[in-house]
Formats: structure tokens, sequence, C-alpha cells
């Protein structure tokens, strides 16, 4: 039914004699797809120069804290700047969480907007959109497949910043047990854990960005074009959040929760914020990603 | 050729299938348009749904009711508290911090702000989220909520700790000097203490009753409303929400006579009588972090730095008339007594704040605040506030209560 079976019988003529693609090719498994994508994505130099400027930011915030605090003053900048950036002087494993809270808002998602924006347009743009559906996969399974490849650039972008501050907090300043911002003490394992389940709930926090890129990629042909519209949507939102006569709307922008990561970081864990932001994200995931759906299925694919 | 054939076939029927494709292509984006008309309707729900009506709980008379409360022991308790004030003032956070900088240099000037006095006119206005612990007399802990970072109060055995995340600083003292109760004093963050502050104003001015019952942090509470009989306050009526078990005070409502939000609304959002870990009360200044000892001579120093921090707008702010004996200048009177009394006070001929005092923004936003008036007395200014309103004569006489500013121009033309 899709227009990817159709192109075989319906071709030239020569064609006709070929035998009937491999059966292989109809139980492929689901995986290969994935892995392909995967494999074209990561391959990319645009992706790797986005992973490396991701990466370069918890160096950078590492290096202008050693620098302003000389080294040796044990007490760290005062309260202003991105959230925890006071107690990095103390325990290199803050950085983790400053580099997060400093990405966050906007290379992270912006990161994503790119990758996300890029992946039905920019194939389209380069015109192997067709020679993707010729494969016996479906619309509907490459869209799935295209939004798997995104999340998993979400969550590798990440980790490739929590790793990066891990290691530049590693070096630059010393490890130890940590205190919570509630003022209570973890060991430095625990710290380790709570540092993944924030930087897995960051991961999370991008997947509403996600679908909403996907989306505006189903709707254009240009690659351009869906990035830049993605990434000013997300500008657009994050201005908004910050107005106050728009407080009832706000609860509403898939940014709004974001922050809300820190309260992991609270002794007990304060969840109500934490649930919000993941049930919202899973609202615009749905939406957005229902939405891309309905747009991609029914599309008519000329390039 | 195949191009050939389908063009001397395009006919009425497939007209028809093209139509029909595309209200097929059109009817996948009912997809989309579900999912967000189930989460609207979801969001909208379920609170509706959650709120099964009030509780049915055996009557009760106020004044059991009022003796529950004071009966209640509730040694062990873990719960997060929601306070919204409204004053009708603009947001205070920047104010504070203008007045505090035209103040001069204030105390050692490192803006440490772990000093709980300085944390308290952040409570001043807006909505805040508190968490707040207690194990016994000995072991409390409130913590203030702020994004990333949170300010503690952690009263564990002789040590007082106040540790702000957010800048890392550390404020200690020992409970001799600033016990539990004094603390209690200062931060009225639970609706406990603030229902036993308005139980203490009550007397025969007051109504008090019970009007039906409420779910508070999923518990069944009575409400006991208390209602002022003077005509001239502010105040319009008092809820609080006690616990139908415990006699805990859940929920304390203020609304002001001039109708609208409430004024001060606080109440448990969650709410645990289970001990809380003992861990929650262990606090050990982190490596690093600036320590102010708030000892002997700094703990007298400590609340002066906060008056210097908010003298301003702590004149017409001030909740009660026990915060300015404490802090405020000398020869404090009360006049009356019950729900309009008025407290006076002179602050030395100084007439109005601010203007070329404070200076700059925050001079003319002050002045911007309030109202000229005159009496018998002279001339003053009066701030209003949605609950209390202050009157400075231009003689310098500071009248300050939760009455109508017609109650304060009286109080100060019997005053002369």
């Amino acid at each position: 039914m899709s227009q990817a079976e159709e192109i075989t019988p319906k071709g030239r003529g020569e064609l006709r004699d070929q035998p009937p693609p491999a059966v292989s090719r109809r139980t492929t498994f689901y995986g290969t797809l994935f892995r392909n994508e995967l494999r074209t994505t990561f391959r990319r130099w645009r992706t790797l120069a986005l992973l490396a400027v991701l990466a370069a930011v918890p160096i950078l915030v590492g290096i202008a804290v050693k620098i302003e605090t000389g080294g040796d003053d044990p007490s760290g900048p005062s309260g202003n700047g991105p959230a925890f950036i006071s107690q990095i002087t103390n325990n290199g494993l803050f950085l983790v969480f400053t580099a997060l809270a400093a990405t966050l808002p906007f290379f992270l998602p912006m990161a994503i907007g790119v990758i996300a924006g890029d992946a039905i347009a920019g194939e389209a743009n380069a015109g192997t959109l067709r020679y993707l559906l010729v494969a016996p996969a479906g619309r509907t399974r490459l869209l799935l497949t295209k939004y798997a490849t995104v999340m998993t650039f979400c969550l590798v972008a990440t980790l490739v910043v929590a790793v990066s501050a891990l290691a530049t907090g590693a070096l630059l300043f010393p490890l130890g047990d940590l205190t919570t911002i509630s003022g209570t003490r973890i060991t430095f394992a625990e710290g380790l854990g709570r540092a993944l389940l924030i930087a897995l709930v960051v991961a999370a926090s991008l997947v509403g960005v996600a679908a909403l890129g996907l989306f505006v990629s189903t709707l254009t042909n240009s690659g351009i074009a869906a990035m830049a519209t993605t990434v000013g949507l997300l500008i657009t939102v994050q201005i908004l959040d910050q107005i106050p006569q728009l407080h009832a709307l706000q609860p509403y922008f898939f940014s709004h929760y974001w922050l809300s990561f820190a309260d992991l970081m609270r002794e007990p864990v304060y969840w109500d914020d934490l649930v919000r932001n993941l049930g919202l994200q899973a609202l615009y995931a749905a939406v957005f990603g229902s939405a891309a759906w309905a747009r991609f299925t029914a599309k008519d694919i000329t390039a | 050729m195949a191009p050939n054939a389908s063009d001397d076939s395009a006919t009425a029927a497939d007209a028809e299938e093209l139509r029909a494709a595309r209200r097929r292509k059109a009817a996948r984006y009912v997809v989309p348009a579900t999912v967000v008309g189930v989460a609207a309707a979801t969001i909208g729900l379920v609170p509706a749904l959650a709120d099964s009506g009030d509780p049915d709980l055996p009557k009760i008379s106020a004044q059991e009711l009022v003796e529950k409360i004071a009966a209640s022991d509730v040694q062990q308790l873990s719960g997060t508290v929601k306070i919204t004030t409204d004053l009708g003032l603009p947001d205070l956070g920047g104010l504070a911090n203008s007045l505090g900088s035209a103040a001069g240099p204030s105390g050692s000037g490192d803006g440490s702000s772990a000093d709980p006095s300085a944390k308290l006119t952040e409570l001043a206005s807006g909505t805040h989220t508190l968490r707040v612990a207690a194990d016994g007399e000995n072991k409390q802990k409130v913590s203030l909520l702020e994004d990333a970072a949170e300010y503690s109060l952690i009263h564990n055995g002789k040590d007082v700790w106040g540790y702000d995340s957010k800048s890392n600083s550390v404020f200690h003292t020992t409970a001799s000097e600033r016990d539990g109760k004094q603390k209690d004093d200062e931060l009225p963050a639970t609706p406990k203490d603030l229902a036993e502050d308005a139980l203490k104003a009550a007397d025969k001015t007051t109504s008090i009753t019970v009007e039906g019952t409420a779910q508070v942090a999923g518990r069944d509470a009575y409400r006991l409303v208390i209602k002022p009989k003077d005509e001239n306050t502010t105040v319009g009526q008092i809820t609080v929400a006690v616990d139908a078990k415990t006699g805990l005070p859940l929920k304390f409502t203020l609304t002001p006579a001039s109708g609208g939000a409430a004024v001060v609304d606080a109440g448990f959002t969650q709410v645990s009588f289970a001990r809380p870990a003992a861990s929650t009360f262990d606090f050990t200044p982190p490596k690093g972090a600036k320590v102010e000892e708030g000892d002997a001579g700094d703990a007298s120093k400590a609340p002066g730095h906060a008056e210097d921090f908010g003298k301003e707008q702590r004149k017409h702010l001030d909740k009660g008339s026990a915060e300015l004996g404490k802090n405020g200048p000398e020869g404090l009177n009360v006049i009356g007594d019950g729900w309009d009394s008025i407290a006076t006070f002179d602050t030395g001929g100084k007439g109005v704040p601010s203007g070329s005092e404070v200076g700059g923004d925050a001079g003319s936003f002050l002045d911007s605040l309030g109202d000229k008036v005159s009496g018998k007395f002279g001339q003053g200014t009066v701030f209003k506030t949605r609950l209390i309103n202050a009157l400075i004569t231009d003689d310098g006489k500071v009248y300050v209560g939760a009455v109508t500013k017609d109650a304060l121009v009286k109080a100060a033309d019997a005053g002369k």
C-alpha cells in the first residue's frame, strides 16, 4: 500500500524480468534500519562537531572557575551564575551539575533541534528520502527509527556533557563526599549515582524538543528551514517563559520545568516538579510525534 | 507506456478516489488532536475528581477544636508547606537589594545570606515552598526551596545551622542563645505557629466558629473560622484547617476585609507523621563554605544587620508588634487592643523615610507607594498594603496596624 512497494512492480519494463526483491529484506530485523540510521547520524562531521562543542562547555566552565579562584582559595565564586557553581571548587562532581545546568537551556536543545530538524527534511533536501522509503520498512517505521535516533542523540549528547564535566572536575578539583543542597551529606558513590540519574532526567527533558523538531522536519523539504524553525521556536518559548504576565501558560511550555533536575540533589528528593517535567515531555512527544506521523504518512514524497 | 495509459482514464472515479485519499489523510490528524484533547481533559478533570468533597467528620464545637489544637502533641513530622503571600506589594526581592546597597556598606559586606533574618524578607511576597521536619524538641529543620538551591535552617541539639546552598555559606549559632522557641517567633513558617499567633489574638472582639470540614494534604480536617468583630481592621477572616486526628493545624488562610485573594495562605501540601531520618538533622559545614559564627557578640549584631538591610521597608512591612518590639526603635506603644490595635513609635523626627535618604530608584519607589494625608496631627504619609497600613507623620511618628487608613489618622489625631 505504501508507495515504496508500488515502485517495484510499476517500474520500467526490464525490472519485471528480475526476481522479486529478496525475501530476507522483508523479514529484516527491526534493528537494522535503526543501526544504519545511527551510523549515518553519528558519522556526520556536523554531529561530531556538535558533540565537541558540548564537550567543550564543561571544560571551559571548569577552567574559568579554576582561574577565578586561583586554585588555593577554598571559597568558590559567589551565588551568581549557573546552579551549583559555588560548590565546584570544593567538589569536582558539582561541575557535572553546573555543566548540565549551563547547557540545558540552550546548547543541548539547539543540538537536538539541528539533528531532529534534519531528520526528515535533510533527507528530502538531499534527495535521499525516497531511496530510504524503497526499503520495505514503511513510513511509520522509518519515522519511529528517526525519532529513536534523535532520542539516542539526546542521551549521547547529555552523557558527553556529563562525562566531560566529570573528567574536568576530577582533574582540576578535589573529589569526595558531597553536601546536598538540603545540607545533608552523601557519599561520593551516591553522588555519582545521582549525577547519572540527573543526566538521564536531562536527556528525558529533551524528548519534547526532539518530537517538536521531528514534526517541523516533516513539514518542509529544506533541512536548514527545519533546523532554523526548531531552534527559533526553542528561543521563543524560552523568552515567553520569562514574561511574568504569561504565568498561566508557562507550566505548559516544554522548557518550563527543565531545571527541576536540580531537585534530585535535595534530600529527600523533591519529586513534584520532576514528575511534572517528565509528564510534560511525554505529552509533547505524544502530540508532536503523532502529528509528525499524520503528516509524514500522508505526505507526497517528491524528493 | 504506463503514463499514457493513465491519461485517458482520468475520470470521475479517479477524482472520487482522490477525495477519499484526501479524507484519509486528514483523518490521521485526528490522532494528535485526540491526544491534545485527552491531555486537556485530564488536566482539567483530575483535580476536580481528586477533590472528592469535604470529608464526613463528627460535629465538634469551636472550644473543643481549639483545645484539640492546644493539646496537639505532634513530635515527629515531615512535610511540604506552600506559602503564598500577597500583600499587594511589588516583588520585594529587587527592592530589598536596592535598599540594602543604598543603605551603605552593610556589615561585613560579603553578602552572606545564610543569616536567618535576612531570609525573612523573602517570604513577604510571592509563593514559596518550604519543607519542614521535626523530631522532638531538639531536632527541627526548615528548608526554603529555591531554584536549584535551598536555604535550610537546622536545629539539632545545641547547634543551630543556617545553610544557603546557592552561595555555599553557613550561619552557625548555639541554641542556648537562640533557642528553638525564639526561632519559631522569627520564622512563623508552619501552620501551627501561624494558628497559635492567631488564636492568641482572639478575645471578646472575635468570633470563632467551626465551619465544615476540608481535606488538606490528603488528611481530613476541620475548618476553624476566626472573624474579627472590629470594623476598623483590614483582616477579613482567618481560616485554619485542623487535622481531625492529631489536632495539628494544617492550613492557614488570611483573607482581607477588602476581599480578593488571600493575603497569607500557608498550608501543608504533603505531610507525614513518621519519624524523619536522623540524617535529615545532621549538618557539617561543607568543605570551603563560608561559616559565619553567630555567637555572643555577633548574635546581637546579626539582627542589627538585618535591620540595616531592610530598615526602611521593615517599618511598613512588619507583621506584628512583637517583631517591631524586638528590632524596631525604642519607645514602642500599642494603642487599643484586639484586631484594631495600632503600634506606634517615634523614629526621632526623621519623617518619611527614603527620598534623599535612600536615594535613587528605591527612594522614588518608596514615595510612589505612599499617600499623603493630613489631619489634626499635621502632615503625614500612609503606606498601604492589603493587610498592614502604616502612617508616618512628618514629625517622625509611626503608626502601624492591620487597620484602615481612617483608623490610623484617628489614632494620630488622638495621640496629638
